[in-house]
């Protein structure tokens, strides 16, 4: 699938509308003389749940950095709920939020003293029952006043979401978000997401490399590789144009450089 | 935290959210809390003792009574304060929590605003016993400088904030691998500073270059006020200019850098 092949499926960064979530303009990455992320676009409606995969170092984690604001593009531009990236970062930093697992929460606080901190700096209002909620919803209440570091990695993953889920963020980007889960609460947080999104029309981009966790979550699948998107449709019409039947196949396929062959059997 | 953001409101709601985050994580470490009271202790004692024995044997001491053990005290505003400001920054990249709050609504002036605060609170809790074991052991009343003591504190406070800050950028862009220059920076300033010396001692060549550091001013005021019982308030309007300038450079700096960070993407990592 080429660039002008998905700009025909999917609302490209050219509309700029302001009802788009994200929308990324020819966006270029280069580290000395890496090309992390090489010329993608794409643009993601408002409430629509995207994955983003691709294998180590296919440029995951910098494209979702530099939508965040924490990486400067070399080229290129980010648009965030209507606003550029970073130039006006202030006006949607307070409507977003991510997790990732490049970042830790404090260790020594507690997640109550944690969750307090992030709840004041995103301005929360009425903090303690937002907190109450969270710890019922995400079933943190049995450790709320538990040191972070403390914790089991599934503990500290689910404050993590909480932390991610304080503001209300219309758009969430989260990177492995149900890695070192166990698969039953890992079950669980993608329930709580699918409800999450539902709930509130918030538009969500996941960087994962699991893929059941894709198939089930996510309505439309950008793939990665080198820095390039590789391919951007539903799952079903991915799955469907490698001729797989699961995007796990889907994702060898790309890995292992076997695109050309599996699209041509598929035809 | 975004630099755009800096030309909109700074908001005391946010400010006060990563005090209280300091506040939690120093009442939560005894060791912490502990560290703050020891080395300033140390200093102060060891020092106390050093000038009660040279007063004893020279009479220039016995009439500048004080100099020693104030410019201990002093010297201990100036690293403790940089040291409290550079600490606070450092334990966000300890904990890896530096992209949390860079992804949060939080300004890069709020952010520098609460470490500032932060430095102030543990300098109190490091500097106030300091003193008060140099009045009951030493019988040298820092207070009883009066007015003097705060023109000396705001000075050497606000040169403090301007190395924290600036250090704390350069670790911002070059990672945990940068984390010496947070102890070892303030020493460099030391010799030229003059701290237990007038500057005199220096070459002359050497003295263009001590005037040119703004803790210069202070210790040459604390001694012309111990020595000569003279305000010279000349010399701490010119370390005021001079900290302001320097206080503008540093926050102007740290901008620079974390520009260079996010640019280097190490925002993320901040690693070795």
């Amino acid at each position: 699938m080429t660039e002008n092949d998905k700009a025909s499926s999917w609302p490209t960064v050219a509309d700029r509308s302001p009802s788009a979530a994200i929308a990324v303009d020819h966006l270029v990455k280069v580290y000395k003389q890496t090309r992390a992320v090489d010329d993608i676009s794409f643009s993601l409606p408002r409430g629509s749940i995207t994955g983003l995969l691709g294998g180590n170092g296919a440029g995951k984690t910098t494209t979702i950095a530099m939508i965040m604001g924490l990486v400067l593009p070399t080229s290129g531009r980010v648009q965030v709920l209507g606003h550029r990236m970073p130039e006006e970062s202030a006006s949607v930093l307070g409507r977003m939020n991510f997790e990732s697992p490049y970042v830790d929460m404090p260790m020594r606080l507690t997640v109550r003293q944690n969750l307090t901190v992030f709840g004041k700096l995103y301005a929360v209002k009425n903090l303690p029952d937002r907190i109450a909620t969270l710890a019922d919803d995400l079933d943190l209440t049995e450790f709320i006043d538990r040191a972070n570091g403390k914790l089991s990695a599934g503990q500290k993953t689910r404050v993590a979401l909480a932390k991610a889920l304080i503001n209300h963020p219309e758009l969430l980007l989260l990177d492995e978000p149900t890695a070192s889960l166990d698969p039953d609460t890992a079950d669980w947080v993608r329930g709580h997401l699918e409800r999450y999104r539902r709930a509130n029309n918030a538009t969500i981009l996941l960087a994962s490399h699991n893929m059941l966790e894709v198939e089930r979550l996510c309505d439309r699948v950008i793939i990665m590789k080198r820095g390039r998107i590789e391919d951007d449709d539903t799952p079903e019409a991915i799955m469907a144009r490698y001729n797989r039947t699961t995007l796990e196949e889907v994702f060898l396929d790309v890995a292992r450089g076997r695109v050309n062959g599996a699209k041509e059997a598929a035809r | 935290m975004t630099d755009s953001s800096l030309h909109r409101g700074i908001s005391l709601h946010r400010i006060g959210a990563m005090i209280l985050r300091y506040w939690y994580l120093l009442m939560s470490s005894w060791p912490r809390l502990l560290e703050l009271l020891y080395w300033p202790a140390l200093q102060v004692i060891t020092w106390g003792f050093l000038q009660l024995y040279i007063a004893q044997n020279a009479n220039f001491f016995a009439r500048a009574g004080g100099t020693l053990i104030g410019a201990v005290i002093l010297w201990d505003i100036l690293f403790r304060g940089q040291l409290g400001f550079s600490i606070s920054f450092l334990e966000e990249m300890w904990a890896r929590n530096l992209g949390n709050l860079m992804m949060s609504p939080l300004k890069p002036i709020e952010f520098l605003l609460s470490l500032m605060i932060m430095s102030l609170i543990r300098l109190a809790i490091g500097v106030i016993p300091m003193t008060l074991l140099a009045l009951f052991l030493f019988h040298f009343n820092v207070y009883a400088l009066g007015v003097p003591l705060i023109a000396f504190f705001c000075n050497l406070i606000f040169t403090s904030w301007s190395v924290g800050i600036f250090v704390s950028g350069l670790v911002l862009r070059n990672g945990l691998g940068a984390e010496s220059i947070v102890w070892t920076l303030m020493f460099a300033i030391m010799p030229l500073a003059c701290v237990y010396y007038p500057v005199s001692v220096l070459p002359v060549w050497l003295q263009y270059v001590a005037w040119a550091l703004p803790p210069t001013y202070v210790f040459e005021g604390m001694r012309a006020l111990l020595i000569e019982n003279t305000f010279r308030t000349d010399l701490m309007l010119s370390a005021l200019a001079m900290n302001v300038v320097l206080l503008v450079a540093s926050f102007g700096a740290f901008l620079a850098l974390l520009c260079s960070a996010r640019k280097q993407g190490s925002l993320l990592s901040g690693g070795e």
